[in-house]
């Protein structure tokens, strides 16, 4: 693990890319974390750190999920459908186990046929990891464009602490060339390593964790080494960035993370929902960057680093162009879909989430 | 539905496809071979922006094998924008919020299922408008 870092170059694509659209989309329904416990743990307060979770409606998956992202992410871009020549969707809750979210998003969104399209799968990290491959396949000059979508309908076992934050949203990401990006992708730098943290057997609903690798081991020590690293190569510290994006298990990790790198309260608050939704998985950090886009402004400079387990973390430095005014206007923002909420209790939250078979 | 029925009517189910005469400009949903109001046989695929209004509703209580996960829903006839009426599910609206002439948008959702192993098939739905002015 430790062969990584210092002297390891970042990742930087031959031409200019960036982010030309982006999109969020988070699902109505929500549950109370209060709702949860209650059901398993009596009415003892754990203080819980997350207010509430997102939840899918009966009728939504990632695949439903994805094409509102996406579509909200190509209406910012203004670049036609047949023009996106990838769609890649990064999650660990496809709804097949075998055929492509991909192929139904782009035919969905009129893409098809003339594009690739599969699915990634690397717990957490498949939005970002998507993202990696999108800004590659631009900057090597193989297409114009490529759409990277990071989306989960995260899975919790009834009773276990994971149920308590696993929800369901995630963003899109458009990435073209630079100079018609609203983010323009300075620098990347991939970290990963074999770690027993988190996974899920084939054929297996809910996932296991390895308790004790969760934190340390795992969140912190592969996002401290690709931030680290990623600032390191660029000659950049905390002060450089006005907001910070890091993945959302909960809402405790992400603010130890941030102390640990020396970023501070007001970088971490624009991009942190985990407070507010839970956590989204593959779709938590790009949900994350969706937000800041929101609210950025020209020059601003953002990180964002994921984190998946088994485990890895990419980290993203993008700097914000005088594009972003025009392009945020075009579709629904992320606070837009944080607001419309409508909550349910945990005998429907079961229902829907096949919870009782 | 067959496997082979929902994989046909794809573009329609997916993007709201319908027709356009290019005679006398009528639009039609769904896709049709022949204009109805000059019996023109050229026609060219026309999507649909997908807003429209709510012309009446029923709510189901008993489902149709496929549908069971989702009941209590609502089903309506939407008249869209462009002219044609049609019939869909409705979607993330509480049932006693329902009222007519209240506007709709496209969404992509689940239709239906063919049991734990068959396939799902995708298409469109109706629902309030989420966002005024996006």
């Amino acid at each position: 693990m430790n062969r990584a870092t210092a002297d390891v170059a970042l990742m930087r694509p031959e031409l200019p890319v960036g982010i030309v659209g982006y999109g969020a989309y988070i699902p109505r329904y929500r549950i109370r974390a209060e709702a949860i416990s209650r059901v398993w743990h009596g009415d003892q307060d754990g203080g819980a750190p997350i207010a509430q979770k997102s939840v899918p409606g009966p009728d939504e998956d990632v695949i439903t999920m994805s094409i509102e992202a996406a579509a909200n992410a190509l209406r910012r871009s203004g670049v036609a459908a047949r023009d996106v020549r990838a769609v890649w969707v990064g999650s660990e809750s496809h709804p097949y186990a075998v055929k492509p979210t991909g192929t139904i998003v782009a035919e969905a969104l009129g893409i098809a046929n003339a594009t690739l399209a599969a699915d990634l799968e690397f717990a957490c990290k498949a939005g970002t990891e998507a993202m990696q491959a999108a800004t590659a396949l631009v900057g090597s000059g193989m297409a114009p464009y490529a759409l990277a979508i990071g989306m989960d309908t995260a899975q919790g076992r009834p009773g276990d602490a994971l149920e308590q934050s696993a929800a369901a949203g995630g963003a899109a990401f458009l990435m073209g060339a630079g100079d018609e990006a609203i983010a323009l992708l300075e620098g990347a730098y991939s970290f990963v390593s074999d770690t027993p943290d988190f996974w899920r057997r084939a054929d297996q609903p809910y996932p296991s964790h390895g308790h004790r690798f969760t934190g340390e081991p795992a969140y912190f020590t592969h996002i401290i080494g690709a931030a680290r690293a990623l600032m390191g190569a660029m000659g950049l510290t905390p002060s450089d960035f006005s907001a910070a994006i890091f993945h959302q298990p909960n809402s405790k990790y992400p603010r130890r993370v941030a102390k640990q790198l020396g970023f501070t309260a007001a970088q971490i608050a624009e991009g942190l929902l985990a407070p507010e939704i839970g956590n989204c998985y593959a779709g938590s950090s790009p949900l994350g960057l969706a937000r800041v886009l929101d609210k950025a402004q020209p020059g601003d400079r953002i990180l964002i680093v994921s984190f998946g387990s088994g485990a890895g973390s990419d980290a993203l430095v993008y700097h914000v162009t005088d594009r972003i005014d025009d392009a945020r206007r075009r579709a629904p923002s992320t606070d837009d879909y944080l607001a419309r909420k409508q909550f349910v209790d945990y005998a429907t939250y079961a229902r829907w989430r096949g919870k009782i078979r | 539905m067959s496997l082979a029925r929902h994989w046909r009517l794809r573009d329609q189910r997916y993007r709201l496809e319908g027709t356009a005469c290019d005679d006398c400009g009528t639009i039609q949903f769904p896709p049709r071979p022949l204009c109805p109001n000059c019996r023109s046989r050229t026609l060219s695929p026309h999507p649909l922006d997908g807003r429209g209004q709510l012309i009446s509703y029923t709510v189901l209580y008993q489902a149709p094998a496929g549908f069971e996960a989702q009941i209590p829903y609502a089903v309506g006839i939407v008249e869209l924008g462009e002219g044609p009426r049609l019939t869909a599910m409705l979607t993330d609206v509480d049932l006693d919020a329902l009222q007519i002439g209240m506007s709709l948008e496209m969404t992509i959702r689940k239709l239906r299922s063919d049991g734990d192993d068959g396939v799902i098939q995708y298409g469109y739905k109706f629902r309030p408008v989420q966002f005024e002015g996006a």
